[in-house]
């Protein structure tokens, strides 16, 4: 016992460095994003007001509000998530319910959408560019950009729906198919509903990622910050609305901030609702 | 092993009034199992059983863990079709129909031929919508004709008293027996002639374990039941037929089938023998 | 007697097989997807990629594209640089959060830490640039001019990336078994005698994968980049010389760029594409010898 007593000590030390680290990192990382949370509050509750959000910019986005970049980033997410959802919980359903893990069909699907959710978006806004805006002749619009995102949108749709199929007990396919249930009833009666709220989760993990997005809109749905006429025309959306601000007018700081603190606190929102959603599943929540 | 010592005991508990049926234990074929082989990914699950099942019979399926006996019955109402890389090869009959022939239906099959599972698997939704979502879909839609259908199954089961007043909370905030018999309400309600019951009470403890038990036993006559079981003396109590399975090599065989009085006390086979009295299994 | 009721039947089955259709032509359609991106980015390379030889994109003088001088290699460095300087900061400061919601936190407090993260892990790229243009680069202009450097990219990207590694090693962590910790603990090892000997090494194909992940998102990523790393194609000497990355450069030319100017910048986006492509798979593989 006595002999190993200097190992002892010099382990209880290197816990203990190991413990001060492992501190001192959580520390910093805390203090950086309360100091970035703190910047934007600080920043953008002086220029936010009930006018900044319902009046339209002005002398490139230096005075006025947000109210026709709210419009345009709104139809963008409409067009975005109207086009993927149908779309990604199709595939989704197929992939969790009706083919089996290993057929080459799954597989093939499978692969390429786990390829899509690592593009790059500026690629998607390159992709966007050619295929929407220039080919099919959509030009700089609010339909092309929203057709962008919903590509993008796809695979997270997609997975998250699939994930959440998967958590619904086989015991409920089993026993559905043991009374002689279609297939069609037990997913419409059963396993759709319970899988819900996941559902719902994906979708607003989906939403929020489409509306942080930036690079895949750059070139897609355009700069112009007017009210939108209509799908065709271009539209500005929130994130873009922040680069440009900063980037592109001087003295645009103020608006930008307060641009900022609006999109984060509705992804904050969103974000918090998406997890209620995903945790309420894991408390099964009865539906009669 | 008879049939009375069940009529016996059913004086004995608060269960609702059920028919008698035809007497059970007349050697009619209900369904006919013939080199019927079972391979899961290429490996054989089952090798070869022939066996035949008597109409209005309880029979016990009995063996150690993975010989093959759920496998049995998943055949028999053709679950295996939803198991990947599940084969199944020879002939089922069921009431002299081949259920692999193209022309039958699975959805058809499973109405004719229930099954209850080891864990109760009631549907996250109401008691009333529990035994009604099956009927709707399989066409009786009528509303006075479902609220008397989930009636008589639920008093079948012994479970109206129970619940009659909350038809409408969730299936889930039953107790597990209750939950169990709720599940054999739902697969009655289809008016099945066959019952497959995976180990319905080793989920259960002992008191809802009897009053499930008790309740099989009145289901005799009106039923052919298939029951998996790992309680011996819970075959002993029920069974009419028993079928013993062993696994050799890697698949489940039958080893032995006859009279439950017969493999309990004069087993032909010394495997089953052997098992019987606990020295290997 | 099984044969009977044909009619509902046969309307259930015709419903079954029409589900299947739809269900079928979605998957299809979302498999198509990639097929289409991969075809327009090949399609639009393509003018470049016929007529010039790839050497060019390694070998020409400079990037003029107005004058035919296509060296994508001063933003290849740029573009490896800010993710590799990302990558190195990232690593230890994700472990020692993900070490510490696993093991080292008491509950609520690891909750409310995973809380954060999560959180961190929502703020757009956008916002992240905006802060970094605003607050981090006039810091580091007044440290050491101009600011919009190589340093401030990497520091915005550790930011961005930091919240996808903490949180797929903490998912690989707390997956290693109770009983091997218990049983190391049984053994007298100390906590971090414990970490290191068992969890990390069980743990250690999932937190690859996670780091392979957020690589890809570092190379890959355009805005915060963008508005903080000065943007001057060339090759940096040190950490406070401005770059430009390839995602950057795409997103600054391709609004007027023209004829071949565009199809470089589509070749550039392919050969990110590709980059990412090697690196996902990569993590894949990873995930699957996890799993298996």
């Amino acid at each position: 016992m006595r002999e190993t007593m200097p190992i002892h000590t010099w382990q209880v030390l290197r816990d203990r460095i190991v413990q001060f680290l492992i501190y001192a990192s959580v520390l910093l990382i805390s203090a950086v994003f309360i100091w970035i949370l703190a910047d934007l509050v600080r920043g953008g509750f002086a220029h936010l007001s009930w006018e900044f959000l319902t009046e339209s910019p002005r002398d490139a986005g230096r005075a006025g509000g947000i109210a026709s970049i709210l419009v345009s980033t709104l139809l963008i997410l409409l067009v975005a998530v109207l086009t993927a959802v149908p779309i990604a919980w199709t595939t989704a359903i197929l992939l969790a319910e009706f083919v089996a893990v290993d057929s080459a069909f799954g597989k093939a699907v499978r692969f390429s959408l786990h390829v899509l959710a690592g593009v790059p978006s500026i690629v998607f806004g390159l992709f966007g560019n050619a295929f929407f805006s220039v080919y099919l002749g959509l030009g700089f619009s609010i339909l092309s950009g929203g057709l962008t995102l919903a590509c993008m949108l796809l695979p997270i749709l997609a997975s998250t729906a699939e994930a959440g199929l998967r958590t619904v007990p086989n015991a409920y396919r089993m026993s559905a198919s043991a009374l002689g249930l279609t297939r069609t009833a037990a997913l419409v009666h059963l396993i759709l509903p319970a899988a819900a709220p996941v559902l719902a989760a994906g979708l607003l993990l989906g939403i929020g990622r489409a509306l942080a997005e930036t690079a895949a809109l750059l070139f897609t749905s355009g700069y112009v910050d007017r009210m939108p006429d209509s799908l065709l025309d271009s539209g500005r959306a929130l994130a873009l609305h922040i680069f440009d601000l900063s980037m592109n007018v001087p003295g645009g700081d103020m608006p930008a901030y307060a641009s900022a603190l609006v999109l984060v606190s509705l992804l904050l929102c969103i974000n918090i609702l998406a997890m209620k959603f995903a945790h309420g599943l894991q408390r099964r929540k009865i539906m009669t | 092993m008879n049939s009375s010592q069940c009529t016996d005991k059913l004086d004995t508990f608060t269960l609702g009034p059920l028919e008698a049926g035809p007497a059970c234990c007349d050697p009619q074929p209900a369904i006919q199992v013939r080199n019927l082989s079972l391979l899961y990914d290429g490996k054989a699950a089952l090798d070869k059983v022939t066996l035949d099942i008597y109409q209005g019979c309880i029979t016990a399926l009995i063996g150690p863990s993975g010989c093959g006996k759920t496998s049995f019955l998943s055949a028999i109402n053709r679950l295996t079709d939803l198991i990947p890389g599940c084969n199944v090869t020879g002939k089922i009959l069921v009431h002299d129909q081949d259920i692999h022939h193209p022309d039958t239906h699975a959805q058809t099959l499973r109405r004719q031929v229930g099954m209850v599972f080891q864990k109760p698997t009631p549907f996250p939704l109401s008691i009333r919508r529990n035994l009604s979502l099956p009927l709707n879909e399989h066409g009786i839609t009528q509303k006075t004709e479902v609220a008397s259908i989930t009636e008589h199954v639920l008093r079948d089961v012994g479970l109206w008293d129970e619940v009659h007043d909350r038809l409408d909370a969730s299936a889930l905030s039953l107790s597990g027996g209750q939950q169990q018999r709720l599940c054999i309400a739902r697969a009655l309600a289809l008016k099945p002639q066959i019952l497959l019951m995976d180990e319905p009470c080793s989920a259960l403890d002992p008191l809802a374990s009897g009053i499930v038990e008790d309740l099989i036993c009145r289901l005799r006559g009106r039923y052919t039941i298939v029951i998996v079981t790992h309680n011996l003396a819970q075959a002993r109590r029920i069974a009419n037929y028993a079928a013993f399975f062993w696994v050799s090599g890697r698949a489940g065989q039958l080893i032995e089938f006859g009279r439950c009085q017969h493999i309990f006390e004069s087993p032909s086979h010394e495997l089953t023998a052997a098992y019987i009295n606990g020295v290997r299994g | 007697m099984i044969l009977s009721e044909r009619n509902t039947l046969f309307r259930l089955i015709l419903i079954d097989k029409l589900l299947i259709g739809i269900l079928r032509a979605g998957a299809m359609l979302a498999a198509l997807v990639m097929l289409l991106i991969l075809f327009f980015l090949v399609d639009e390379s393509w003018p470049v990629l016929s007529k010039l030889s790839i050497v060019r994109f390694i070998d020409d003088a400079s990037w003029h594209p107005l004058e035919g001088a296509y060296n994508l290699m001063p933003m290849l460095s740029g573009t490896v640089l800010t993710s590799v300087g990302a990558l190195l900061l990232t690593i230890p400061l994700s472990l020692a959060s993900a070490l510490f919601i696993v093991f080292y936190a008491p509950i609520h407090l690891a909750t409310l830490y995973k809380r954060l993260i999560e959180l961190l892990s929502g703020i757009p790229s956008v916002v992240f640039g905006f802060w970094g243009l605003t607050t981090l680069v006039p810091l580091i202009n007044q440290w050491n001019p101009p600011g919009a450097s190589l340093l401030a990219a990497i520091l915005v990207l550790t930011m961005m990336i930091l919240p996808t590694v903490t949180l797929t090693a903490y998912t690989a962590l707390a997956a290693v078994p109770e009983e091997l910790l218990r049983n190391a603990a049984a053994l007298g090892l100390s906590r971090w005698g414990m970490i290191k000997g068992v969890a990390l090494p069980a743990a250690k194909t999932g937190i690859a994968a996670g780091i392979i992940l957020a690589a890809a998102r570092a190379l890959g990523e355009t805005m915060a980049v963008l508005m903080v790393a000065g943007n001057v194609v060339q090759y940096p000497e040190t950490l406070f010389d401005p770059v430009r990355t390839l995602a950057a450069n795409i997103a600054l030319e391709t609004a007027y760029a023209m004829g071949d100017h565009r199809a470089v910048l589509f070749v550039s986006g392919l050969l990110l594409m590709l980059l990412v492509m090697v690196l996902s798979g990569m993590a894949g593989l990873l995930e699957k010898q996890r799993h298996a």
